[in-house]
């Protein structure tokens, strides 16, 4: 039986029409995927060093005082992108295979997933270190041991609240919450959970207590799927109660509006679309890694250009990336329907405008990194403005990848569908930037980099329609190919 | 209206459709019948450009339509769910078809009045986005979408397929209005024989991409026909 099962593991992932990529992009994702494992065990072979280095303490206690914001990173994590086993079981329900061989299959499947063996890198060379370090070996495998645990309870704890929004909005403003008042000192949450991971490591025996969780929670997850195991049950599809919007102040703007509607609905109301707008939303404060100086490699002059870059253009590439395959469902409706191809676009583009001012706008809190990190976020946004929306429409009508609006499958990468390609079309579009600052910075200075980067960003805001036209021009000459590519599922 | 000058679409080897002329004339209702794989879906994508012919063209009221757009402002269709757009509610739906055929919401509230007996009060007000309806009630809106505007040519496939046997009598006497009209061409296809006789006024009969059979609609066709499909 579990022969039949791999198997057909195996034939779904090697069919998938995603992995059908070309070569060169398999050797790029497969060279991504090994620099991002060499950073995991960079970061569990380097960890310990650097915590001695800061001199804040014994290393593995300083890790035991943040493991719990690991693990709730971890399970937010997890609630946002790791897909739910029950994908393929519908067509095993009628046939005679008993459900409790289902479940476990499908529940056991999850145990290799991406979202639990990743952190193996982390752990093994963190554990390697301590070892080598000379710490007492039997305390060191019940500490690992009683992690490892902690890590799976994650993963089935997640099977069970998945789909259960209010759970999980709770969870994760307890989280915030709790970041926060660490952060300002008015309560420490870690002075509470610490000794419970020290007393993993100081009595290891006790690492069998996390054990017995998992083997509870598996069991918990087991009754719950096989219960659910019914077409009207956990199989079903969740129907939300629907509510017509007019939106009737977009009216003015003639047809553009009439697409703008169309897309505001698909951004609230489709789940895959929803994820991209919070991924962009949180895109802002990743130019916090660089203008804080937290990170030493970051400090480059150049840097700052590619913060700016990505604080502001975060809906631009989660979002702008993805034209016209958010409408890949019924693309063929909006090929025949009467409509012109440049007032589609300018649709889309206009979405992503209107996001990267707002986001340029959130950004303003820069400021209190000085004049020249807001400058560095302004001259960012403009570039994003006047270059990269083009690029990114541009960019779509090559990307041929069929969306279903209603999962998050494939929001950032599941295995069968690495979005690497859509990250290397991001490259040219954080390069020229930089070059430019670049070349600026180098000839007069920093001023005049960001003067640089800005009026090449204006300049491509005067061609406007000289670039549609041209983009117009490949959407047509990829129509058919386009419309082939969206109907294979 | 429509005229069709030495069409072929092949996928390699296979030509799946090779009709060297076919001609119909404006206000015509037109059937067209055929097993799986006859060219059916082919032809109406190609009528609509999502494919490009292999050979020769199609031309839409003197626009040749895979070199301008001009025919989509007179033309409309409904072939699958892909017609559909999954997260909006159908009231929505037929707002937004109206929206691009220039007619306001007073015009498609009027429509669509029209056919509370075909909805069965199934469709407006129900609360459900177009994902979530039955594959039927899908039908229903994609149907009635195609109607929004006043287009002189109507494309549907398979109409009357996933729909309750109430549904499908009130659909052919819709058909029958709207081929009634003299400025509409209204282009079906079906397996179903019994209906397409009964509807259309002339039936074409392809098999494996050709066309075999042209019949104006008399007392006979539907003998002549089952004497065909039966072999």
């Amino acid at each position: 039986m579990l022969k039949h099962f791999i198997g057909l593991q195996w034939k779904s992932f090697f069919r998938s029409a995603s992995f059908k990529t070309e070569i060169w992009f398999k050797i790029l994702m497969a060279l991504g995927a090994l620099y991002f494992i060499a950073v995991f065990l960079g970061m569990g072979v380097g960890a310990y060093f650097i915590i001695e280095k800061l001199d804040i303490g014994d290393p593995l206690r300083v890790v035991n005082q943040f493991i719990i914001y690991y693990l709730a990173f971890d399970l937010v994590f997890r609630y946002m992108l790791q897909k739910m086993p029950v994908t393929n079981i519908k067509p095993l329900l009628y046939l005679p295979i008993d459900k409790t061989k289902v479940v476990n299959f499908s529940l056991g499947k999850t145990v290799i997933s991406f979202f639990n063996v990743a952190h193996a890198f982390f752990f093994v060379p963190f554990s390697i270190v301590l070892l080598a370090q000379g710490y007492p070996p039997i305390q060191v495998i019940g500490w690992h041991l009683a992690l490892m645990a902690l890590i799976y309870c994650n993963n089935f704890l997640n099977v069970m609240v998945n789909n259960k929004n209010s759970v999980f909005y709770v969870f994760a403003v307890l989280f915030l919450l709790a970041g926060a008042s660490q952060y300002y000192q008015w309560f420490d949450i870690t002075m509470y959970t610490q000794p419970i991971f020290d007393l993993f490591y100081d009595i290891p025996w006790t690492a069998i207590i996390p054990w017995l969780v998992l083997v509870g929670l598996y069991y918990g997850a087991f009754t719950y799927f096989k219960k659910h195991m019914y077409l009207d049950g956990g199989l079903a599809k969740k129907q939300t109660e629907a509510k017509t919007e007019n939106l009737e102040w977009l009216d003015r703007f003639g047809n553009l509006g009439t697409f703008l509607k169309n897309d505001i609905k698909l951004i609230k109301r489709n789940k895959r679309s929803r994820t991209a707008v919070l991924m962009g939303f949180f895109f802002i404060f990743y130019g916090l890694l660089f203008f804080t100086g937290s990170i030493e490699v970051y400090d480059g002059p150049f840097w700052k250009i590619f913060a700016g870059i990505f604080v502001t253009g975060g809906f631009l590439f989660s979002f702008g990336q993805y034209v016209p395959s958010w409408d890949s469902s019924y693309y063929p409706l909006m090929m025949s329907q009467n409509i012109k191809y440049r007032e589609y676009l300018s649709s889309k583009w206009y979405l992503v405008i209107i996001a990267t001012i707002i986001s340029t706008f959130l950004a303003t809190f820069y400021l209190y990194f000085g004049w020249e990190a807001y400058a560095a976020v302004l001259v960012g946004g403009i570039y994003n403005i006047g270059i990269n929306s083009y690029l990114v429409l541009w960019g779509g009508a090559y990307v041929k990848t069929p969306i279903e609006l209603t999962s998050n499958k494939k929001a950032f990468g599941d295995k069968q569908a690495f979005n690497a390609k859509t990250l290397l079309l991001t490259l040219p579009k954080m390069v020229l930037p930089i070059l430019i600052y670049a070349i600026g910075h180098f000839l007069i200075g920093p001023v005049a980099g960001y003067i640089f980067v800005a009026v090449f960003g204006l300049l491509g805001f005067i061609f406007k329609e000289r670039v549609f036209t041209m983009i117009e021009g490949i959407y047509k000459k990829e129509k058919y190919k386009t419309l082939q590519a969206y109907k294979q599922k | 209206m429509i005229t069709v000058h030495n069409l072929t679409k092949t996928y390699g080897e296979q030509t799946v459709l090779n009709i060297e002329h076919l001609e119909i004339p404006k206000g015509q209702s037109f059937g067209l019948v055929g097993n799986n794989g006859a060219g059916k879906t082919t032809l109406f994508s190609l009528l609509l450009d999502l494919i490009q012919p292999s050979t020769g063209h199609i031309i839409n009221n003197e626009v040749q339509v895979d070199q301008s757009e001009a025919w989509k402002p007179f033309t409309s269709a409904f072939i699958d769910e892909s017609f559909l757009i999954g997260y909006l509610t159908p009231e929505e739906y037929f707002y937004f078809i109206g929206e691009l055929r220039g007619r306001n919401k007073a015009d498609v509230d009027a429509l669509l009045a029209g056919f509370d007996d075909f909805f069965h009060g199934e469709i407006l007000g129900q609360k459900k986005y177009l994902r979530d309806l039955s594959k039927g009630n899908q039908k229903k809106v994609g149907i009635v979408a195609s109607f929004i505007g006043n287009p002189e040519v109507v494309i549907l496939d398979e109409p009357f397929a996933n729909l309750d046997p109430t549904t499908q009598i009130r659909l052919k006497g819709i058909i029958k209005d709207l081929a009634a009209k003299e400025d509409v061409t209204v282009l079906v296809s079906s397996h179903d024989l019994i209906h397409v006789t009964e509807v259309c006024e002339r039936i074409v009969v392809l098999n494996k991409g050709e066309i075999v059979k042209d019949l104006h609609t008399s007392a006979e066709t539907m003998k002549e026909l089952e004497a065909f499909f039966a072999g």
